[in-house]
C-alpha cells in the first residue's frame, strides 16, 4: 500500500510540476500583456490541481487519514483565480484603450471599463431614457 | 415561510458554510457542526443587504453535470495550451478579442459563465459590457472566433440557462 502511495504521489507531483512549468515557460515566450495572462490561468488549474491531488494521495496512504484541505484550496482557488484575472485584464484594457482594437459591445454603449459614466448617472439613463 | 428567509436569507450558503468550516477543522465533531451552523447563519444575515435576490438553482443533477463538463473541459484545454506553448511558433498564435453575446441576465449566473471562462485556459474573460449584454473574452489562440463564441455558448451558456432561469 505504501509504496503504491508512494508512485502515485510522485507521479500526480511530476505532472503537476511539469504543467507549472509549461505556464511559467508560456510567461516567457508570449508577447503581449494579454497572451501571458492565459498562462497563470492554467497554472492555477491543473498545476496546482496536480500537486494537491498528490498531497491527497499522500496523507492518505502514508500518513493513514483522509484530508479536505486540499480540496478546500481548489474551491478556493476557482473562486479567487478568475477575479484576478479579470481585474489584471480591466486594468489592461484601461491602459491601453487605444491601441487595443475591441469588438463591438453589441446593443450597449461601451464596454464598462471604459464607461466614464457615475452608476448614478447609468441608473438615471435606464429609468429616463436616454436624453441626458 | 417568510419567517425563515428572515433568519435564513441564503439557505444553500448556510450549509455551503457549516461544510466549508468542517473542511477548515479537518476532523469530524459536533462541537465544529454546532460552530459551523452558528457562523453559516450569522455571515448570511451580516451580507444580506449586500445580496438581496435569491439565486434560484433547479435541480442539483444538472449542476453536478455542469461541474463534471467544466472538469473534463479544463483538463483538455489545459493539454492543448500546453501544446500551443510548447510546440507553436510565436508568430503561428493568433490571440483575438471576441464578444459574447448572453442570454442570461442573473448576475450569479453571468459570474459562473465569467470564471467558467476563464478557468478553461486558452480564454480569458476580461470585461461585461456596460449594460451586461455583452462578455468580452480574449482568446490565446483563435484562428476561427465565432466558432469560440458558439462554443462557449452551446457548452457552457445554454447548460447555465436550464440551472439559473
Amino acid at each position: 500500500m505504501g509504496e503504491i502511495g508512494d508512485i502515485l504521489t510522485a507521479i500526480f507531483l511530476v505532472v503537476g510540476g511539469c504543467f507549472g512549468l509549461v505556464g511559467s515557460f508560456g510567461l516567457i515566450k508570449l508577447r503581449d500583456p494579454m497572451s501571458r495572462l492565459h498562462a497563470p490561468t492554467k497554472a492555477t488549474t491543473l498545476g496546482v490541481g496536480g500537486v494537491l491531488i498528490a498531497s491527497l494521495i499522500h496523507s492518505f496512504a502514508v500518513d493513514g487519514y483522509v484530508s479536505v484541505h486540499e480540496l478546500l484550496i481548489t474551491l478556493f482557488l476557482f473562486l479567487t483565480a478568475p477575479v484576478t484575472a479579470l481585474f489584471l485584464a480591466k486594468a489592461h484594457i484601461h491602459r491601453h484603450s487605444e491601441d487595443e482594437v475591441l469588438p463591438s459591445p453589441g446593443k450597449d454603449t461601451c464596454w464598462a471599463v471604459l464607461d466614464h459614466r457615475t452608476s448614478r448617472q447609468i441608473i438615471d439613463e435606464a429609468e429616463y431614457g436616454q436624453d441626458d | 415561510m417568510s419567517l425563515f428567509r428572515r433568519f435564513f436569507p441564503h439557505p444553500l450558503l448556510t450549509v455551503l458554510l457549516t461544510l466549508v468550516w468542517l473542511m477548515l477543522v479537518n476532523r469530524f465533531s459536533w462541537n465544529s457542526v454546532i460552530f459551523g451552523f452558528l457562523l453559516g447563519v450569522l455571515i448570511p444575515f451580516v451580507i444580506r443587504p449586500y445580496w438581496p435576490n435569491n439565486p434560484r438553482i433547479s435541480s442539483p443533477l444538472k449542476v453536478a453535470r455542469y461541474i463534471a463538463v467544466v472538469i473534463y473541459d479544463i483538463f483538455v484545454a489545459n493539454v492543448t495550451v500546453a501544446y500551443q506553448i510548447l510546440f507553436m511558433r510565436v508568430d503561428a498564435l493568433q490571440p483575438a478579442w471576441i464578444s459574447v453575446p448572453l442570454r442570461l441576465r442573473t448576475p450569479e449566473a453571468i459570474t459562473t459563465l465569467a470564471a467558467t471562462i476563464t478557468l478553461t485556459p486558452g480564454t480569458v474573460s476580461c470585461d461585461l459590457s456596460s449594460e451586461g449584454h455583452n462578455l468580452l473574452v480574449h482568446c490565446l489562440h483563435a484562428p476561427d472566433p465565432d466558432a469560440v463564441i458558439q462554443e462557449i455558448i452551446d457548452r457552457y451558456e445554454s447548460r447555465l440557462m436550464e440551472i439559473f432561469e
